[in-house]
């Protein structure tokens, strides 16, 4: 395994860095690798996690681009000048069909009795590089000079694909509850180069494209209806596992201006109603915190489930609208949480000589492994004015009609009448003096 | 002095010369506003009165594409082994779609649907509808699945359109090897056209508008910005037609009209609508009788209220969509399928360039020609010179009927022994009227059975003749409805029910008028002279001949003529009459199959308004 140890006052024991490049041929013929990076450094403190400082956000519009790989990468130790992260080239990354790149920070022990504290930070970057626009079509691939795990379980004998040149070191790791083999290729053994002094990896694939694997669980979500009054948004939670239920706790934030009917709220499994075990609700306060909602559901072995709630969208005030109102408004992904069954036993073995993404999604019990799910996010269209010319036209025309229509109004109902007028004392007392003079009265 | 500052229509002496005025000169009045409303209308299709079509988004006028789609042969290659796979399952070869769409890298779906028709359709011959759709996504690197566009093609029993699906086929493997892509595309080749459609639409919105059967989606691209549908039917073609008239009458953005045109431009492809060329000379009486059929059968059209291609089902879902036709005539000029390839894909590349959804320009719109436009700003004063005439009547009956008890203390009228009419004499009619109104709006599709049963007639002949029995009957209302009434009806009667009668038919017009510009000027063109000149004084015999040539039923049959006519495909009596009947019978499917609302515009509001005109003529 290529760990390479960073130089340090510190114990060697409590500060390292490991990097890895874990690289899967998907059925597709779409490659998918996956960069791990884990960096120990001990601290003389730990605290305890409050949960009452525990915040959720998300920015569901963000799109990643280099802009966000450039900071990330600086967060390694030696930034990208040395180890795996010198591939991260951005202009090859972003020609792919998926990336995807996290950052994990937790508290970890080290050494047997939890004695020395320490934080990992693990960064992953996960890119699947598609066939048809980065490989033209074909389905061989190779490369130069980088360490890899190949996974090779879907053909042990070769059967559906060829490694060439083939290595004698295989390991085994259980990743997401499935049992994997790898063929290593390991680059700080110069055995591994042979006598060329260079290693030109390839996948020569021999069965035609397999169907598509599903994994055991994941989700899709969609907003349902037309027009602009209501709506509903519709989650659907795949259980692909044949014969094991397990529960799935769903997270769902949806801003305050789509306003949801919560007794709507359905979630039906097989077309029966499937009870919630659990859930919990916040409702919204406009313009301060949005819904959240929480809830357990059963999913029952090889399911869909569907959990549906209506909303209503919301008018926003007219300095609320972004610059570009027309284009609709985000609603940030649901979250999945699972204890996700092992198709496999779980490896009780300590992970020090596994590699680094078998341990990475921890195993609370043997038979299960932990997995997130992100759905997609949604764009939602909201009423908006017309906020251009005719919106102007059409207050005008209202307030030409109402004027002329009140006329008309007024035309059609009021009668007037000619009414003299009384004179006033003074006005009549100066007609007597005038009569009286012989002049002429006012 | 307070009567001096008086405004115009408060000074009693003014407000009487003015009633006065328009009283006497009131049919003069609205003779002149009928005619200014149908000069004014003859008049937008004028060059010189037009507005020359502008790209109003941003997004798609300043960037430059530049499109390489090189493959129209190879499409057409696929096209004709669609078309023998086709021939030989006998439907749409649903497996060899799935493989292909497979094989060129798209994520790709299948969706089953079935419908049972109300009664069958005769133009088609269906009555029973199963199918299936197939579709396949293209997924936009990194985009997170939130806008798609959509690219389909309608899959026809016969020969025709299989170049569609290949060039469909053909753009979709293009696509794929690009990486600019930031909406997800959906290449949808949908069966049974219009039902198919239907179908994938409500199953991707999860709605159920229709009572349609259809298997749910299983993947989705978030939510459709843009769409537009593909008719081939020959490996090369002169010219392209572009179809915006959707259900309702509903028009996308008149941008993707623009962008279609730009890029006929771009790409020298001779472009028409309503199947007619543009002419450069205005000036000239050929020229411009060009553009007023053109704007002519856009009117005709749009007031049919019928999707006049796939795309029209879209624009219930605010998704802006057009369909492009190739047209393969006699010229010289011809356009091969790389061409028509690269206008799609130049199209494609400007609508993934959008920021927001089409929105910067024109909703309603006319369209003269390609290039220029009549917004609704220019042709609505041509409705509501029709509308005002409606309005300048309704003023006149109400100063009569102010002024009509004088009129009795002088001893000329019938004195009568209550001044104000009762209430059940308008409203017996008025019911009545409705009555007939909803009989011919739910009885055809109800009864057919039995007429079946009775008669030696298809389901469908039973269904289009038991409308005509209805809605001829109720030409007979008025004897009956003096039946229920008590009292004779009075002179003052029939003026507070024409008042409300050309009241309703102002509101009911001009709410057409607003949503569907052209059925509603259709309508008013014949029902306002009605409206304007019944009273129950008029010469009996020559007024309800009149008015039955003016009825919402003989307007239909006129359009049926002109639209042949405009076509230049013109019809003999008989074949204009049977033409006639398939019309009634699609209106009443449009409605059952995609609720289109211009069959119960006509029978629940149109035909009860135009009954109670026809009451009137007969009061007694």
């Amino acid at each position: 395994m290529p760990t390479l140890t960073l130089a340090s006052a510190r114990s060697p024991f409590r500060d390292e860095f490991a990097e890895e490049l874990a690289i899967r041929p998907l059925h597709s013929g779409d490659i998918h690798a996956s960069f791990q990076f884990r960096t120990v450094w001990g601290v003389d403190l730990l605290q305890a996690t409050d949960p009452r400082f525990l915040r959720y956000a998300i920015l569901p519009r963000e799109i990643v681009c280099t802009e966000n790989l450039t900071p990330w990468k600086k967060l390694l130790p030696c930034g990208s000048k040395a180890g795996l992260a010198v591939l991260l080239k951005s202009e090859k990354l972003f020609h792919s069909s998926y990336f995807s790149q996290a950052v994990h920070i937790r508290p970890v022990c080290q050494g047997m009795h939890c004695t020395v504290p320490s934080w990992e930070m693990r960064q992953t970057l996960n890119v699947v590089f598609d066939l048809y626009t980065s490989g033209q079509g074909k389905r061989e691939w190779s490369m130069f000079k980088i360490k890899i795990y190949v996974d090779v379980t879907d053909s042990p004998q070769g059967e559906l694909f060829e490694l060439s040149p083939p290595t004698p070191l295989l390991s085994q790791a259980v990743v997401l509850g499935d049992r994997r083999t790898y063929s290593v290729y390991d680059l700080t053994d110069p055995g591994t180069f042979g006598k060329v002094r260079s290693l030109n990896l390839l996948v020569r694939w021999k069965a035609d494209n397999g169907d598509m694997l599903r994994p055991l669980l994941h989700g899709e979500r969609y907003v349902a209806g037309f027009g602009l009054q209501t709506g509903e948004i519709h989650t659907l939670i795949y259980n692909n596992h044949p014969y094991r239920a397990f529960p799935v706790l769903l997270l769902e934030t949806v801003p305050w201006y789509l306003r949801l009917y919560i007794h709507t709220l359905t979630v039906t499994s097989k077309n029966r109603e499937n009870k919630p075990s659990y859930i919990h609700y916040q409702p919204s306060k406009d313009r301060l915190r949005p819904h959240l909602l929480e809830m357990l559901v059963q999913l029952p072995p090889n399911s869909v489930t569907e959990v549906t709630v209506q909303f209503e969208r919301a008018l926003l005030k007219w300095t609320e609208y972004p610059p570009d109102p027309n284009h609709g408004f985000y609603v940030g992904s649901s979250v999945l949480s699972a204890l996700v069954p092992s198709l496999v036993a779980m490896d009780t073995n300590i992970t020090q000589e596994h590699p680094l993404f078998s341990s990475f999604f921890l195993c609370k019990e043997e038979s299960s492994y932990f997995m997130r799910v992100y759905t997609e996010p949604l764009l939602v269209n909201l009423p908006t004015p017309d906020f251009s010319m005719p919106y102007n036209v059409i207050c005008l025309t209202c307030t030409v009609v109402a004027v002329g229509y009140g006329s008309f109004y007024n035309l059609l109902t009021r009668t007037f009448q000619v009414e003299e007028p009384s004179q006033s004392l003074a006005k009549r007392l100066a007609n007597v003096i005038r009569r009286w003079r012989g002049v002429p009265q006012l | 002095m307070f009567q001096d500052r008086m405004g115009l229509l408060s000074d009693p002496n003014r407000r009487r010369a003015l009633t006065n005025l328009l009283t006497r000169l009131n049919t003069p009045i609205c003779v002149l506003c009928y005619l200014a409303g149908v000069a004014w209308f003859m008049g937008l299709a004028f060059e010189p009165f037009t507005l020359r079509t502008y790209m109003s988004e941003n997004a798609m006028g300043s960037t430059m594409v530049e499109e390489r789609f090189p493959a129209g042969e190879r499409a057409l290659v696929t096209a004709r082994e669609f078309g023998a796979h086709k021939r030989k399952s006998g439907a749409m070869p649903v497996d060899w779609l799935v493989k292909t769409m497979q094989s060129r890298g798209l994520e790709v779906y299948t969706q089953s649907f079935s419908r049972r028709l109300p009664f069958p359709d005769e133009n088609k011959e269906r009555y029973m509808v199963r199918g299936t759709n197939v579709y396949g996504i293209l997924r936009a690197p990194r985009a997170p699945r939130t806008e798609a566009l959509v690219l389909s093609a309608p899959c026809s029993p016969d020969n025709s359109n299989n170049q569609a699906v290949g060039l469909l086929l053909g753009l979709a493997q293009y696509f794929r090897s690009q990486i600019y892509w930031a909406k997800d595309i959906i290449f949808l080749v949908n069966e049974h056209d219009l039902i198919g459609m239907q179908a994938w639409l409500e199953a991707y919105h999860h709605t159920n508008i229709t009572g349609m059967d259809w298997a749910p989606l299983h993947g989705r691209g978030g939510s459709i910005q843009a769409a537009l549908s593909l008719e081939l039917s020959s490996d090369v073609v002169t010219s392209l037609d572009l179809v915006l008239e959707g259900l309702n009458g509903q028009l996308p953005n008149l941008d993707l009209a623009n962008l279609f045109y730009t890029f006929c431009q771009k790409q020298d492809i001779l472009c028409t609508i309503q199947e007619k060329l543009q002419r450069s000379d205005w000036d000239s009486v050929s020229g411009y009788s060009q553009a007023v059929q053109t704007m002519a059968l856009m009117v005709l059209k749009q007031a049919s209220g019928r999707p006049w291609g796939d795309h029209g089902l879209f624009l219930r879902y605010h998704i802006e969509s057009a369909t492009i036709r190739g047209i393969n005539s006699f010229r010289q000029y011809k356009t091969d399928t790389t061409t028509v390839g690269r206008l799609l894909e130049g199209m494609f590349r400007k609508l993934n360039n959008l920021l927001e959804r089409l929105h910067q320009s024109y909703f309603f719109y006319l369209l003269p020609s390609l290039s220029r436009f009549v917004s609704i700003g220019y042709y609505m004063p041509a409705f509501g010179f029709l509308a005002v005439i409606l309005l300048l009547r309704a003023l006149d009956l109400w100063v009569q009927l102010g002024a009509l008890p004088s009129v009795t203390e002088d001893g000329v009228g019938v004195t009568d022994q209550s001044s104000s009419p009762s209430l059940v004499s308008i409203l017996t009619p008025v019911v009545i009227s409705h009555l007939t109104g909803a009989a011919l709006y739910t009885l055809p599709v109800l009864s057919q059975e039995l007429a079946v049963q009775h008669f030696p007639v298809s389901e469908t002949e039973a269904v289009v003749l038991t409308a005509i029995a209805i809605y001829t009957a109720g030409l007979a209302l008025p004897h009956n409805t003096h039946r229920f009434m008590l009292a004779e009806g009075t002179e003052q009667g029939w003026r507070v029910l024409k008042l409300v009668a050309v009241l309703y038919l102002a509101v009911l017009l001009s709410c057409t008028a607003l949503i569907n510009f052209s059925l509603g000027f259709i309508l008013a063109l014949t029902l306002v002279p009605v409206a304007a000149f019944v009273t129950p004084h008029v010469p009996k015999v020559l007024s309800a001949v009149v008015m039955v040539l003016l009825a919402p039923g003989c307007t239909l049959l006129y359009c049926v003529f002109a639209f042949q006519e405009l076509q230049e495909a013109p019809v003999s009596l008989i074949d204009g009459w049977m033409l006639f009947l398939s019309v009634i019978s699609q209106g009443m499917l449009d409605h059952a199959l995609y609720g289109s609302l211009v069959y119960p515009l006509l029978a629940l509001f149109i035909y009860p308004c135009w009954l109670i005109l026809w009451n009137i003529l007969f009061w007694k």
